[in-house]
């Protein structure tokens, strides 16, 4: 029987630490001049230097740490007047060099915080969340693994590798313990790395796509008796790649530990895989068996020493905080807290900005990306963003709708439509033929059909209840197959049975 | 006397990915103990005072910009794989965990 | 005309009396001649050399402008990649491998239209002060051929001294380049760190390795020096300032009011009674050219050594892990069943031979955890202290001087068991690796008891390397004069052949 999320938070606090890796979206590779765009034929974006070929030897990429460098200040850390490159050294296969070139004891970002706000039970609360270094790396190869069922690593009879993504330039982005959330530490964990990817979007310098793998998270987790000072053991859990996963994994964490230590056992310091089908860890690498990564300074390459001129113009052409724009955002469209509480957490904020941006009114926009297009996208079990319909679809259904030439009804249609990948706005509503019927004469043909069919309710409003409109309203609605301003039908009516103005 | 015993250079022959006989094993750990007695006169005047030089040169922000140069084709990058299909390296089968 | 230096030959091309085929002819028979004995090389491209050899006189006959090297056969250090040719490094794990991409060393001697014959013999990975650590054979010294050419540039060096070729490229980590020079009676030069790229160099020690030119006249190495050196943007260690004037200091000479600082721990206890004659005498032809002997001191020398023998195999135990059977290279144990790991595992045992495996394990354990700041990070402190010798010293002189090896060429298999004898051969080029600054080695003459050449070092300030040609040039002008005819005259092991 496994133990209730209750009861792990009455007895133990979590303490978390939180490694996230971000792909960076410069052109070239962060040590060498091969494109980084995603999806290109085995091995075409590979040279010799990130092949590793003897004789090969690293450039570092400026646009790569010129956008690490923004990364920091928007997270609030110092820039290090002085940092280096450093290899960390251990033998993978999709790694070319055997070593990664990273940063050790001489990061380029340090000490800065982010700030998370979540509901809790007593309202918003605000977290602060300490950031301890932000460092660039390379990212590896990728295996495909052949042989055995299911193309995973286990079972497999060999493995093809492909160097394309081999030495893009990612930056990891390193928390300080985090104790104090309590209970909340899932929803805490979500919103940074929520936040941070937030962030990183408003600065251009990543794609932040985590279905993508261009931004990863490495969750750790330790539990302690409420009101101890020493700190658990931790697990580590790699590459969770959605919000929603890094929430599971972690609540998922706390619930193992708890039981193993209300056992009596010890917690294992080692890697865990995140698993999405159940949303249980796998064990990965213990402690006992983790390498000795002999860091030393790179020789290859010469330090980052950037000046303050450097430092204070990236600085200054810092876009404006996310947090600070969502305020901005929710006064201009005159949002309560609630709502735009409810955006945040479904995750459609940009998107309801840039439909708005594009002309729509911001509480339409609101309704349908929050309303029918998040139902969709639940019902499909994927995320929003992953669906056909962009904001400009969206922008373009509220026009039609405030013009007159959609109802609320058909507009839900079209959506269906853009969504089924049958095309725009403009091209379902002529493929399908939908259209408002704006001809009085035929809706009174309709209502007149209505009436003689439902006499008994056709007299109860005759008599003044009026209540009573909505089952005629709704036939005739059926009727004119959807296609009638319900408003313009509802006016007909009434006059027709002597109840307009 | 800094010494190298057997097991210890198992272990370091096992981080770097070399396989050891019993007799090579043996023989290391013994040239180990005399070379590592030549070597750690180092310590002695490695003092707290003195800055490590990890570098000759004083150079400093040696970069370049963010400007895409031409791959090898794939038949060059692939021309010295040992094993090769669909253009991929082949590999023998990799134990150890997913990265 | 194999005998001419490559100043002669660029005479002879220019003038019409030789054409660059012809010379590269002349040079192939010589290899087919005497590599058999030497084994300077272990990769002669026929075909190639004569058909860059062709291009260049055709273009000569077409009136182009050419640089100044253009034509003249030249011999490469097989630890560069040249595109299409075997390149091994001297080991096995690099077996017929044939490299996508030239090295800049290579696109530049390219470019100046220097012919190319093969890929020399060298210690694996430069790992060695004798070339018997090549996978592939020992060389030959072409002096006394029961004895070592040097390392671990050693084919390269035998191949000037065998006449194979006028022009060698080497490299330098510890001495590799002036070491072989030094007991073939050659010319050797180790630039500043930084001067020539070290793109498509296989590294062994990243922050110590440096190539440069090898030759038999000082003129020569000076020529090649500018053809190599400059800026490359492909290695960010590579130094973003115009190449110091070498040749016209090759071509001066002149010592007149210079300093020279002999090192006084670089003399003495351990050198062998002739090198020290040899030394002496060089000193006095400086003195009498009119420069000015100094005596400077360099305590920290003594522990440049310790320090050299944690970084270098620090740094190639990092360098060397991506010979790991997965990309390019030998490949064992690959049968069915058998793991990355494995393979990995089986082909570092079996495509590395024991001097590499050494450095590795050592380097290994040096870097490793708990045992950093004993070790590399030590030895790191010790560079700072050799590098403030080195700074106190060039306050009071010019450029400093030293024999460049303790004795003269040693027997084949007479050290090959002894690590630290092995080693010691580099007491006293390893200081210049240390501190990244420039250095040179030239024959001072032969040493009495047994006959051998014997090298005299002349070290200069990092980005001053014109000094080393103008104090080389003077010296070797002097001991011409001396011995009426180039030491290698005297060589007596190829004579007849
Ligand atoms: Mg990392
Ligand atoms: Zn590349």
């Amino acid at each position: 029987m496994a133990l209730s999320y209750y009861d792990v938070i009455a007895k133990y606090e979590p303490v978390l630490g939180l490694e996230v890796h971000v792909e960076l979206n410069t052109k070239s590779k962060m040590f060498c001049g091969c494109s980084t765009i995603f999806g290109g034929e085995p091995n075409t974006q590979t040279c010799p230097v990130c092949l590793a070929l003897p004789g090969a030897l690293p450039t570092v990429n400026e646009k790569a740490i010129e956008s690490t460098i923004k990364i920091g200040l928007a997270l609030n850390c110092s820039i290090a007047p002085f940092s280096r490159f450093a290899r960390k050294n251990y033998f993978y296969p999709d790694m070319p060099k055997n070593f990664q070139i990273s940063q050790y004891d001489e990061p380029i970002c340090v000490n800065g915080y982010v700030d998370v706000e979540i509901e809790t039970d007593e309202g918003p609360k605000s977290f602060r969340i300490e950031i301890e270094r932000v460092h660039m790396e390379e990212d590896t190869g990728k295996s495909l693994h052949v042989g055995g069922a299911t193309g995973r690593i286990h079972g497999a009879e060999y493995s093809l590798l492909d160097y394309n993504r081999a030495g893009i330039p990612l930056v990891e982005i390193v928390t300080k313990i985090v104790p104090g959330t309590g209970k909340y530490a899932p929803e805490v964990a979500k919103a940074y790395v929520a936040e941070l990817r937030d962030v990183l979007r408003s600065l251009g310098v990543s794609d932040v796509k985590m279905e993508q793998g261009s931004l990863r998270c490495d969750a750790n987790v330790s539990l302690r008796l409420i009101g101890a000072q020493t700190l658990g053991t931790r697990s580590e859990t790699k590459n969770v790649n959605s919000l929603r996963s890094v929430e599971r994994a972690i609540r998922g964490e706390m619930i193992r530990h708890a039981e193993l230590l209300n056992k009596g056992e010890r917690v294992v310091q080692e890697t865990r895989h995140f698993q999405e089908d159940t949303g249980l860890t796998r064990s990965g690498r213990s402690k006992e068996q983790a390498e000795d990564y002999r860091y030393f300074p790179e020789p290859d390459l010469v330090p980052v020493a950037p000046d303050a001129t450097w430092i204070e113009t990236l600085r200054a052409g810092l876009p404006e905080r996310p947090s600070i724009h969502r305020k901005r955002l929710q006064e201009a469209w005159g949002v309560p807290d609630k709502e735009m509480a409810a955006m945040i957490n479904a995750d459609v904020l940009n998107i309801v900005e840039a439909t708005v941006n594009l002309g729509a009114d911001p509480t339409k926009a609101r309704s349908w990306w929050l309303g029918e297009i998040s139902r969709i996208a639940n019902d499909k079990d994927v995320a929003i963003t992953d669906l056909t319909i962009r904001p400009s679809d969206v922008a373009e259904i509220v026009a039609l709708v405030n013009a007159g030439e959609l109802t609320d009804k058909l507009a839900r249609q079209v959506i269906e439509g853009v969504i089924a990948g049958e095309g725009g706005p403009a091209v379902i509503i002529a493929a399908r033929g939908i259209k408002v019927v704006n001809d009085d004469g035929a809706l009174m043909a309709a209502i007149e059909k209505v009436c003689a069919e439902q006499p008994e309710t056709a007299e109860k409003i005759r008599n003044g209840h009026l209540p009573a409109a909505g089952a005629l309203i709704g036939a005739v609605m059926k009727e004119t197959k959807g296609q009638a301003d319900a408003a313009r039908v509802r006016t007909l009516l009434l006059t027709h049975l002597g109840q307009g103005e | 006397m800094s010494s190298l015993f057997r097991d210890d250079v198992a272990n370091l022959a096992r981080l770097a990915r070399i396989e050891m006989s019993e007799e090579e094993l043996v023989s290391l750990s013994n040239e180990f103990t005399v070379i590592l007695d030549a070597v750690a006169r180092v310590q002695e005047v490695a003092g707290a005072d003195v800055e490590p030089t990890s570098h000759p040169l004083p150079l400093r922000n040696v970069f370049r910009s963010d400007v895409v140069i031409p791959s090898l084709t794939p038949d060059e990058a692939l021309s010295g794989a040992p094993a090769q299909e669909e253009s991929r390296f082949r590999v023998p089968q990799i134990l150890g965990e997913e990265a | 005309m194999i005998h001419l230096s490559a100043a002669q030959m660029v005479a002879k091309l220019a003038n019409g009396e030789t054409t660059s085929v012809a010379l590269t002819q002349a040079h192939l028979e010589r290899i087919n001649t005497v590599d058999a004995d030497v084994h300077a090389f272990l990769f002669v491209d026929n075909e190639g050399a004569l058909k860059q050899a062709a291009e260049v006189d055709a273009k000569r006959a077409a009136g182009e402008k050419l640089a100044p090297l253009a034509g003249v056969p030249l011999a490469l250090k097989d630890v560069m990649t040249q595109k299409g040719i075997p390149t091994t490094a001297g080991s096995k794990i690099l077996e017929g491998w044939r490299p996508p991409y030239d090295s800049t060393v290579v696109a530049k001697l390219k470019a100046n239209n220097i012919v190319i014959l093969g890929k020399t013999n060298m210690d694996e990975f430069a790992m060695g002060s004798s070339t018997e650590n090549s996978a592939y054979g020992p060389t030959h010294n072409p002096w006394d051929l029961t004895r070592i050419p040097g390392g671990s540039g050693g084919g390269s060096s035998a191949a000037l001294a065998a006449f194979e070729a006028p022009l060698a490229i080497g490299t330098d980590t510890g001495g590799s380049i002036r070491q072989p020079a030094a007991v073939t009676g050659t010319v050797g030069v180790k630039p500043t760190y930084g001067a020539v790229s070290r793109y498509g160099l296989i590294a062994f020690s990243s922050s110590l390795d440096q190539a440069g030119p090898c030759a038999r006249t000082v003129l020569d190495a000076a020529l090649l020096h500018e053809a190599i050196a400059g800026h490359d943007p492909k290695d960010s260690t590579s130094i973003n300032a115009p190449v110091p004037q070498v040749v016209a200091a090759a071509k001066s000479g002149d010592v007149k009011g210079m300093k020279i600082g002999v090192v006084k721990e670089l003399n003495g206890d351990g050198y062998q009674s002739g090198v020290r004659t040899r030394f002496e005498e060089s000193l006095e032809l400086l003195a009498a050219a009119g420069a000015e002997i100094v005596e400077v001191s360099a305590p920290n020398f003594e522990y440049a050594l310790a320090a050299y023998y944690l970084i270098a195999p620090s740094e190639c135990s990092s360098n060397l892990a991506r010979f790991d059977a997965m990309r390019y290279g030998l490949r064992i144990g690959d049968v069915d069943g058998a793991s990355a790991e494995s393979v990995m595992n089986l082909t570092r045992e079996i495509g590395f031979g024991r001097e590499v495996k050494r450095r590795i394990i050592l380097g290994t354990y040096a870097l490793s955890s708990g045992y950093y700041d004993a070790y590399y990070g030590s030895a790191q402190k010790v560079r700072t202290l050799i590098t403030q010798d080195f700074n106190r010293a060039f306050e009071k002189c010019d450029v400093m001087v030293s024999p460049t090896c303790p004795t003269t060429a040693f027997k084949i298999g007479e050290k090959s068991n002894d690590p630290i004898a092995m080693y010691l051969n580099d007491i006293a080029t390893i200081p210049v690796n240390m501190a990244g600054i420039g250095g040179m080695s030239l024959p001072a003459g032969l040493a009495p008891e047994d006959g051998l050449p014997v090298g005299f070092q002349i070290m200069a300030p990092a980005m001053q390397d014109q000094r080393m040609y103008l104090v080389g040039a003077a010296l070797e002008a002097a001991l011409l004069t001396k011995w009426g005819a180039p030491l290698l005259s005297q060589a007596p092991a190829l004579a007849g052949k």
